[in-house]
């Protein structure tokens, strides 16, 4: 049974990179709490044109859980308290009537915030880029089946392939390390036949990159795969590290 | 491809290949040390007798365990370091999410757990390895009583008291590190990972527990 909430916003506020920014809090009144955190964002926002201030920024896009757009820490917590989901996935009835709720941007060295709660994530494209991809001929599509793969292979794959990038491991990982995003990556490829002939130098690359962008060494905290919304396992991890001595021994 | 051993994987590599040959060595300094406990002093000073018979074989040993702890301190200074340059702007609000997390207390302290044990460790090896030689005859031969330095450094309670307090930040840094470690290295099990995350708590329980009983035992029965 929906119910009429109040709720308090307390909520990063910063006009450009250049800017520092400030906590400014909000106070909404009378919502629904079948609403979604980010439904309270535009509730929010309305109030705020309505008044002539600048609205809250912030990244969405699908706001059914699967295109890795949003993300922001809700209370402390990347993406907000409930786990396996993406921040648009959060809903009101999970937090307490008149309860401050308090939002913050990703923060990293590699992620700096454009404004209010959008950070640039470009970085994690440029990982991407440096090796995150295979080479297929263009032309046709090929026959679905023309390459076998056993099923708990492609399943292995598929667990890594989950992973939609959002940055919430960086976000909650204390050393800022990208490392469980890279190492669902790697791995989702290096498990796949099509991965195989750029397998020893995607990793040494994207490894290189990941660095290069300035995010921190991975210390196995764990907290990444607790905020991951694809339950995505630091096994990856591990798996980027095998990949890296493979790598190391074989080039 | 030249940048690799700076690179965060192979970093990692090499703390945790110094972390594991730094723990082996203590889970053996243990053992030894057992042998204050036997009731006799000699069983403890013919042990060190023995090892010093090595000679320049037991220079080498020492100089690759210098070598291991020098590994480990390096590579932790260079992830700390990074760490700190990877958020400059850290969170108003944060919390760990709980449910697989691994974020602990011991895990969020390593650096200066570490940092305790290594102002230790130079105040352990000046106490002991450089301190007073004490000349005794066991079996008709004359060695360094080191047992006798062991009571008289535990029969101040001062020393006591700092050591035990000590092996409480050994047991903290060992609890994250038994199976970070292990991980570091990309030893990932679906099975066997819970056991050893596990198991890291118990075995750095002990090795503790352990250290701490010998001072307590020196300064209150010897």
């Amino acid at each position: 049974m929906a119910k009429k909430m109040t709720l308090h916003l307390r909520i990063w506020r910063q006009p450009n990179p250049h800017t520092p920014g400030k906590f400014v809090t909000y106070t909404i009144r009378d919502v629904s709490s079948d609403m979604s955190l980010l439904d309270l964002l535009d509730v929010l926002n309305e109030e705020l044109i309505k008044k002539g201030e600048q609205p809250v920024e912030f990244d969405n896009d699908c706001r059914e859980g699967i295109c890795g757009m949003c993300g922001f820490l809700v209370n402390g917590v990347a993406h907000g308290p409930k786990r396996g989901r993406t921040a648009c996935q959060q809903y009101l009835r999970d937090f307490k009537d008149g309860e401050t709720i308090t939002l913050e941007p990703f923060r990293a060295k590699a992620f700096p915030v454009i404004k209010d709660l959008v950070v640039d994530r470009s970085a994690l494209d440029r990982i991407m880029a440096a090796g995150g991809y295979i080479s297929v001929n263009t032309g046709s599509a090929p026959d679905a089946n023309s390459i076998p793969i056993p099923k708990d292979i492609a399943e292995q794959a598929f667990d890594a392939a989950a992973c939609i990038g959002c940055g919430a491991c960086v976000a909650a990982c204390p050393n800022a390390s990208a490392s469980l995003f890279v190492g669902a990556k790697i791995a989702h490829l290096a498990l796949l036949p099509q991965g195989q002939p750029e397998r020893i130098r995607r990793v040494l690359r994207m490894v290189e990159q990941m660095d290069k962008e300035g995010f921190g060494d991975c210390s196995n905290h764990g907290e990444c795969e607790a905020v991951c919304p694809k339950n995505i396992s630091i096994k990856h991890i591990a798996i980027m590290r095998r990949e890296y001595l493979r790598a190391l021994f074989c080039s | 491809m030249a940048a690799w051993p700076r690179s965060s994987v192979a970093k990692k590599f090499l703390n945790a290949i110094a972390g594991i040959g730094l723990f082996l060595f203590v889970v053996v300094h243990l053992l030894e040390n057992l042998l204050l406990l036997t009731g006799n002093p000699d069983d403890y000073n013919r042990w060190a007798h023995f090892l010093e018979s090595f000679g320049v074989g037991l220079r080498i040993v020492e100089i690759g365990l210098a070598a291991f702890f020098i590994a480990h301190i390096w590579s932790s200074l260079l992830v700390y370091w990074d760490k700190v340059k990877a958020r400059p702007q850290g969170y108003r609000v944060y919390r760990t999410a709980g449910g697989t997390s691994r974020q602990t207390l011991s895990s969020r302290t390593m650096i200066y757990t570490g940092l305790v044990l290594l102002a230790f460790v130079i105040w352990h090896v000046i106490t002991f390895r450089f301190g007073p030689y004490y000349p005794i005859m066991v079996d008709g031969v004359e060695m360094r009583d080191l047992h006798r330095l062991v009571v008289e450094v535990f029969n101040e309670p001062i020393n006591v008291v700092l050591y035990v307090g000590v092996m409480v930040f050994l047991g903290l840094h060992l609890r994250h590190g038994f199976w970070s470690a292990l991980q570091s290295l990309g030893a990932y099990h679906p099975r066997w990972t819970p056991l050893w995350y596990s198991g890291g708590v118990l075995i750095a329980g002990a090795l503790a527990v352990g250290f701490v009983v010998i001072p307590l035992w020196v300064y209150l029965y010897l």
